[in-house]
Order: C-alpha cells, then sequence, then structure tokens
C-alpha cells in the first residue's frame, strides 16, 4: 500500500482549542455592546457617530499603517475594532470630530503599530490616544452635557458639571449631588458615552468572565480598592463609596481596559499588585489631584510597570524549592 | 460522565494545577483488541527507545522464531530486542525513524507458521535481582509512550526507598484505549503483576491511577482487590478528574502522595514508581509464559481511516499494512500520527514500523488534522495557566528568539515535559512545544560550550 500525497508534518500537539485571537476580541466586542446600546440612549446618535468614526479610522490607521510598513494586514484580528470602541467610549459627546480622528490615529499608529502592532504596545492603545487629546484639547475634552438632553436640532445636548466633580465638591463643602445613586447606576449622568452606564459594563464583564476571556481577578481588586480607600476617606459613608465606584470611568477602565491582556500582567500575583496599584492611583488622583478623574493616568503608569511587576512574580517552575534559604545559608 | 461512586476508590492528595479539558475522542472504548494477521514482513528497528541502540545478533539469512533475541546490546539502558514473526532476515540496514533520524532495523521475512521460539521458558524468580533480571531480558519498555526501559525504572538504587508503586492506567490523550481495554479484558494480568511487583521489590502501597471517564473498569478492578484480603488497604484505586494531563508522571506523584518530583529528578527520588499499567500485565504474563515482548496493542482512530478499532500488532510491522487492514483510508489523511494527538510525532510517510512504545495510529482527515495560521501573541497568559509545571511558556518564547540561556534555565525549560497543554490552549496557535524543545536545545549547547 501506498500514499503518495503530501502529509501535514507538526510539532505537537495535534488538537489545538477552537479559540483564536479573533474569536476572543470578538467576544470583547460582543461585551461592549450593552455600554454601546447604553451610550446612545443617553447621549443620542451623536455618541453612534463618534462611535462609528473612532471604529472606522482605527482599523483605516490599522490598515495604512500596516500597508506602509510593508506588514501582513491585521485588521482581521478586529483588536482595532476594540480599540476605537473604548476611545470612543472615553469622549464626551460634544467633541468635535476631527479629534476623534486624531485620537484613533494616535492609539493606533503611535501607540500600537510604532511599537510593533498587536501583542507589543506597551500601554492601552485606547487610553494612550484618550490621554493625547486629554492634554492637547483640555477643554473640548471635559465638556459634560446632560444625559437625554439631546434634540435633532441640537444633537450634543445641554451642558452639564460631572457628577464626580460635584461629588469632590459635596465633600468639600458639605453641598449634595443632584444625580441619585439609581441614575448613576443605570448610566442616567454627565460622563463620557461609554463610562456612564454601570449596570451595561458589569454585563459585559460577566459575559467576559463566563467566556473566560478575563479573569475577574483585575476588575475585583481594582474596584476593591477604591471602595476601601474611598470609605476610609469618606468617614464611612457608603453612599460616597457608591458614587465613587459608579462615577468617572472606574467601571470601564476596570473591566474593560485594565484587563487588556497585552499591558497587565499574566501571572496571577503580577494582577493583584496591579490592579491593586491601579486602585490607589485612581484613589489618590480623585482625592489629591486636580484632575476630577484618574483611571486613565492610573492604568497607564501601572501599564509601564508591568513587566517589572511580572519579572517579581514569575512563578517558580514545579518542584523547584525557594532558593533564598540556601543562598543564606552559604 | 458521572462522579464514581465506589467504595475504597480513594480521591488525589493534592490538587494539580493547570491542565487542559480536550475533547475525548474515544470512540474505540468499546472495541475489543483484535490481533491483527501476521504480516508479510518486519522491520525491526534497533532504536526501540531512548538510550542506546542495540546491535543485530542475527545475520541474512538466518530463520528466526517469535521470540528469539534479534537485538542486544551490553550498556546499561537498553532492553534486548525479539523477533516478532517467524521467518527470515533478508536485510539489515538503515531505516528511518518516525522522527526523521535513522537507525539500523532487521527484515523479517514472514514463513506464515508464527512458531516459537524453543528456548522460551518461564524464567526463574526467586528474589528481586531475578526479577529485574527477568524484565529486561523480556525486553518490556514503557508502553504509555516514552518507550523507557522497564528494568531501569524498576531498579531503583538501594539509597532510594520506594515507599509507593503508582499504577498509571489514566490514559488522558485522547482517542487512545488500548489501557482501557487492558483494565477490561486482562484484568487479572494487572492485578498479578502488581503483586508480583509488591513481592520482589517490597513495596506495600500501589495506587492504581485512573481518569473518572473510565468506570468499568473501576468497577471491575476494585472486584478484584476486594475479593483478596492480602490486598486489602494495600492496593488502592484513585479517581482522577478527567483533565489533559493527569497521566503525566511528575503530575501523578503529586496526585497519589503529594510529593514534588525535583527538576531533572525522578519519582523515584521521592519514592515512587510510575509504571503504566500494560506494562504491568505484560509483567505477570511474562512471569507465567517466558514470552518476551513481541507485540502490542494500539488504538487505530481519525476520522480518514475506514474501521477504527484496536489491534494487537507485531512489532515492527509497517504502519502501511495496519492501514490496509483496517480497510484503508476513508478520505485523505491529512496528517499522520504515531502516538496520541497531544504528544505523538506526525509522520512524513506511511511507511514506517511500528515502535514498542507506539500505542496508537491516527490517520487525520482535514477535519480533525486542526491545521490553523499562526498569529501574532497577545499575551493572554493562557499558556502560563495551564502549565502544570508553573512555567510561563510566553516568557520563554521571549528567551528562546533571545538565545539567552541563563533565562532559559531559570525560566525552568528543562522542567517542560511537552505535554502540549500550552500550545493546546493557544489563541494565537504558536508552536510553544517546538519553542520548548529549540530551548532545551539551546540550554544544552550552551553547557557544552562551557
Amino acid at each position: 500500500m501506498t500514499y503518495d500525497k503530501n502529509l501535514v508534518v507538526s510539532a505537537s500537539p495535534h488538537d489545538r482549542t477552537v479559540k483564536s485571537v479573533r474569536s476572543i476580541m470578538l467576544d470583547v466586542i460582543i461585551a461592549l455592546i450593552p455600554a454601546l446600546i447604553a451610550s446612545v440612549v443617553f447621549f443620542g446618535p451623536r455618541a453612534l457617530i463618534i462611535e462609528a468614526v473612532a471604529v472606522g479610522s482605527c482599523v483605516l490607521a490599522e490598515y495604512i499603517s500596516r500597508k506602509i510598513m510593508k506588514r501582513s494586514s491585521t485588521i482581521g484580528d478586529l483588536s482595532a475594532v476594540i480599540t476605537g470602541l473604548l476611545l470612543a467610549f472615553n469622549l464626551p459627546v460634544t467633541i468635535p470630530i476631527w479629534m476623534v480622528v486624531i485620537g484613533s490615529i494616535v492609539a493606533i499608529v503611535v501607540v500600537k503599530q510604532m511599537f510593533g502592532g498587536i501583542g507589543q504596545n506597551f500601554v492601552n492603545p485606547a487610553i494612550g490616544g484618550r490621554i493625547v487629546l486629554l492634554a492637547s484639547f483640555p477643554t473640548a475634552m471635559s465638556a459634560w452635557t446632560k444625559p437625554m438632553s439631546w434634540s435633532m436640532s441640537n444633537l450634543s445636548g445641554v451642558t452639564s458639571a460631572s457628577p464626580l466633580a460635584s461629588i469632590h465638591e459635596m465633600t468639600a463643602d458639605g453641598g449634595s449631588v443632584d444625580v441619585s445613586l439609581l441614575d448613576m447606576l443605570i448610566g442616567n449622568r454627565a460622563g463620557c458615552i461609554g463610562e456612564t452606564c454601570a449596570i451595561a459594563l458589569l454585563i459585559g464583564g460577566i459575559y467576559l468572565v463566563a467566556r473566560k476571556v478575563i479573569k475577574p481577578t483585575i476588575p475585583l481588586c481594582y474596584i476593591g480598592t477604591v471602595a476601601v480607600i474611598m470609605l476610609i476617606a469618606g468617614k464611612g459613608s457608603l453612599s460616597f463609596v457608591a458614587y465613587e465606584l459608579l462615577g468617572g470611568g472606574l467601571m470601564l477602565g476596570a473591566i474593560f481596559m485594565a484587563t487588556d491582556y497585552t499591558t497587565s500582567p499574566i501571572t496571577f500575583k503580577g494582577k493583584i499588585i496591579f490592579a491593586v496599584g491601579c486602585g490607589i492611583l485612581t484613589s489618590l488622583i480623585r482625592l489629591f489631584g486636580n484632575l476630577p478623574e484618574g483611571v486613565s493616568y492610573s492604568i497607564i503608569i501601572m501599564n509601564i510597570l508591568v513587566p517589572l511587576i511580572e519579572n517579581i512574580t514569575l512563578p517558580k517552575p514545579f518542584g523547584t524549592k525557594k532558593e533564598k534559604k540556601e543562598a543564606d545559608k552559604v | 460522565m458521572g462522579r464514581i461512586h465506589i467504595d475504597g476508590v480513594i480521591k488525589p492528595v493534592a490538587k494539580v494545577r493547570g491542565g487542559v479539558k480536550v475533547s475525548h475522542h474515544k470512540n474505540t472504548a468499546e472495541c475489543e483488541v483484535k490481533r491483527m494477521p501476521t504480516p508479510k514482513q518486519v522491520i525491526i528497528s534497533m532504536q526501540q527507545h531512548i538510550g542506546a541502540p542495540c546491535v543485530p545478533t542475527v545475520k541474512v539469512g538466518d530463520h528466526v522464531c517469535v521470540g528469539q533475541v534479534i537485538g542486544d546490546s551490553d550498556k546499561y539502558v537498553s532492553a534486548p530486542i525479539h523477533a516478532s514473526i517467524s521467518g527470515t532476515v533478508t536485510a539489515i540496514g538503515n531505516i528511518k525513524m518516525p522522527n526523521g533520524n535513522l537507525a539500523e532495523g532487521v527484515t523479517i521475512e514472514s514463513d506464515g507458521e508464527m512458531r516459537l521460539y524453543e528456548g522460551i521458558t518461564p524464567p526463574v524468580v526467586e528474589n528481586r535481582d531475578d526479577f529485574i533480571k527477568a524484565i529486561r531480558d523480556s525486553g518490556l519498555v514503557g508502553l504509555g509512550g516514552a518507550g523507557f526501559p522497564t528494568h531501569v525504572k524498576l531498579n531503583v538504587p538501594a539509597d532510594k526507598k520506594i515507599d509507593t508503586l503508582i499504577v498509571n492506567a489514566a490514559e488522558c490523550e485522547p482517542y487512545i484505549t488500548v489501557d482501557y481495554r487492558e483494565c477490561i479484558e486482562n484484568s487479572w494480568d494487572i492485578y498479578s503483576g502488581i503483586r508480583d511487583i509488591m513481592e520482589f521489590l517490597n513495596i506495600d502501597n500501589v495506587i492504581i491511577a485512573m481518569e473518572d471517564n473510565k468506570p468499568k473498569a473501576f468497577e471491575i478492578l476494585e472486584q478484584i482487590i476486594q475479593g483478596d484480603s492480602n490486598a486489602e488497604g494495600k492496593i488502592k484505586i484513585m479517581q482522577l478528574e478527567s483533565r489533559y494531563p493527569q497521566g503525566a508522571e511528575k503530575v501523578m506523584v503529586l496526585s497519589a502522595t503529594g510529593r514534588k518530583v525535583p527538576p531533572g529528578k525522578l519519582p523515584a527520588d521521592v519514592g515512587c514508581i510510575v509504571i503504566n499499567v500494560a506494562s504491568v500485565a505484560f509483567i505477570a504474563r511474562y512471569l507465567k509464559t517466558g514470552k518476551p515482548f513481541v507485540s502490542r496493542s494500539l488504538t487505530v482512530d481519525g476520522m480518514a481511516i475506514a474501521n477504527p478499532q484496536n489491534l494487537r500488532v507485531p512489532v515492527g510491522t509497517n504502519i502501511a499494512d495496519i492501514i490496509e487492514y483496517c480497510g484503508g483510508f476513508k478520505c485523505d489523511p491529512v496528517k499522520i500520527i504515531a502516538g496520541g494527538p497531544m504528544m505523538g510525532v506526525s509522520i512524513t510517510d506511511i511507511n514506517h514500523p511500528l515502535a514498542k512504545g507506539n500505542n496508537a495510529l491516527l490517520v487525520l482527515s482535514e477535519k480533525d488534522a486542526k491545521v490553523f495560521k499562526e498569529t501574532d501573541c497577545i499575551r493572554c497568559g493562557k499558556c502560563a495557566s495551564v502549565c502544570p509545571m508553573s512555567l510561563v511558556p510566553t516568557k520563554i518564547v521571549r528567551d528562546v528568539k533571545a538565545k539567552d540561556a541563563d533565562s532559559l534555565n531559570k525560566d525552568g525549560v528543562m522542567v517542560c515535559m511537552e505535554c502540549g497543554s500550552c500550545a493546546y490552549t493557544c489563541p494565537a496557535k504558536k508552536p510553544l512545544v517546538q519553542y520548548m524543545r529549540l530551548g532545551k536545545s539551546i540550554l544544552k549547547e550552551a553547557g557544552a560550550k562551557k
């Protein structure tokens, strides 16, 4: 018996999981859909336009930059779509469209592709893009509007203060917040278009954990750390803690951005250190900084520390004993 | 498969980290092992396992009988090789092994009689040394896949006290069912093999380890053990979760005893011997009959083979003959594997002789061969979370690319047992096991330079 066609020869294992980079990214996109719907509900069709422009420019920027660098196209892995969505979620509804395009280009070309593309960037591209926008156009980036205040003649809506800013004033001079906790939970408050609906973000987070895309370690440690610090800072006021947890970009950041594979540690202990660090920095910036919000800065600072955190938390190979004690004896 | 509730079945004493849930594909579980008709010709490689190759002890033109020694070596890590069919030696020369290396091979043309060698008598075994010698003479090598000479494994130096014998019936590799069949069909051989080892190696604690997807095997073995009052409390069956790689030696020692085998050491260093269940059954048969190791059971499966089944095949049978006996190809094969899908070797050509360690032959079609395109690593860390040896494969890949021997050593590449869990789970489809092997060879080269 003979068989003269070529056989595939490869190293073991010969069985592989069906999960791929693309299927994981698709899961993340699915997890972002509830928040996307909420953004349109609260901030109107202009939110959808911003999201479409951000996704479109991210994908196009990735396609063109890979072409110029003469590398194979990677838009099929859908990671640029996620960057676009996350960037858009972190913008106010009033932002000029051209700024969205600039943010997208910075995120994809400068932060991601210039460092080698997917898996190689050292900070989260969406946060990188947002921070460049925040530093370059501080006024446009903090022009908040009342939710549900848009109309066909005024797509942007009526201006308002961010509840996180007012809650800080509350602690300072005993004033009250004009947004109820229920509104904070469902997202009926001023803020970036994708960050306000905590329920939608939590649903997305639970989906990601259920699909085993992320482990709950980072979100829980991050949010937990902020809760503990705010409980102390608010002198035991639970409603203060609740406003802090639901306000700003904490939910969005903790569930979707701090869990970015590439820019978070892969070790279990490392994840805890990273998330607690994010939580401490976010709290410090909120309590003592002159910025109303600190999620983006906290995550980006911890992103930069990831290689160090990972190095000190690498697990010991099976059966190896702690070497320190032996070295001490010698 | 549900959990098994049989009295006397014990649970692992330590939890094993990592591992992957693979699809079992135990399609041949109910197929009784059939004896394949004698092939016209066998080519018996003189390199059946790691260690020293044998030197042929026959000449072209010699007539040999089943069980007659045709190759031997005076090196310690080796086992003699016997004729698997009766007939005439027609050629002795280099043959290509499935891994691409060359080895000397003895070709025997069958006379169709399968006549047993006259010199075969049951060995006289009175003490430990007789026992070890008998096992060496039998030509037995580990039947679980690695093929390490069994007498070397059992001949533990006197300074190492062995307190536990672990009989490995986990069969965690997908598709393969021959160990399961051994438990069902030759359960008494397994039992008496265990008694033999207990007696001659003076071991009082035996643990038979099986994955919980084999309820029938649990029942049969438990009945035999309970029927013997001498075995009480000495032989136990341990139920493992069906999770790859429960059958890996170090993983099994941890589950059974809670002990961790240090890097570069053997189970014997922590007081254990791990032996495959089919090897145990063979030992019992050999001590009774004296018939050396000349044939083995293997699972033939995969979407491209016409009649998947379990076969008993003479060592050295051409893989092409086995495929032909199983009805040939149902559709175009894309990949053919000697061994299981997780650790087996994919072969380049269907003309390869069967080795003693081969426990499966998988003929995969386009559907089940799963050839994926490799993409970039996204640092998801899944490889690290499934590694039973607590390694971080993605870090080792970086070390390999940098050819950094010091980091490779520190990151423990030598601890890797190439189980393939990392590569199985990798969404970017990285050939991680290949990187591990590269890492090991970089480290060996660096060591040689020093």
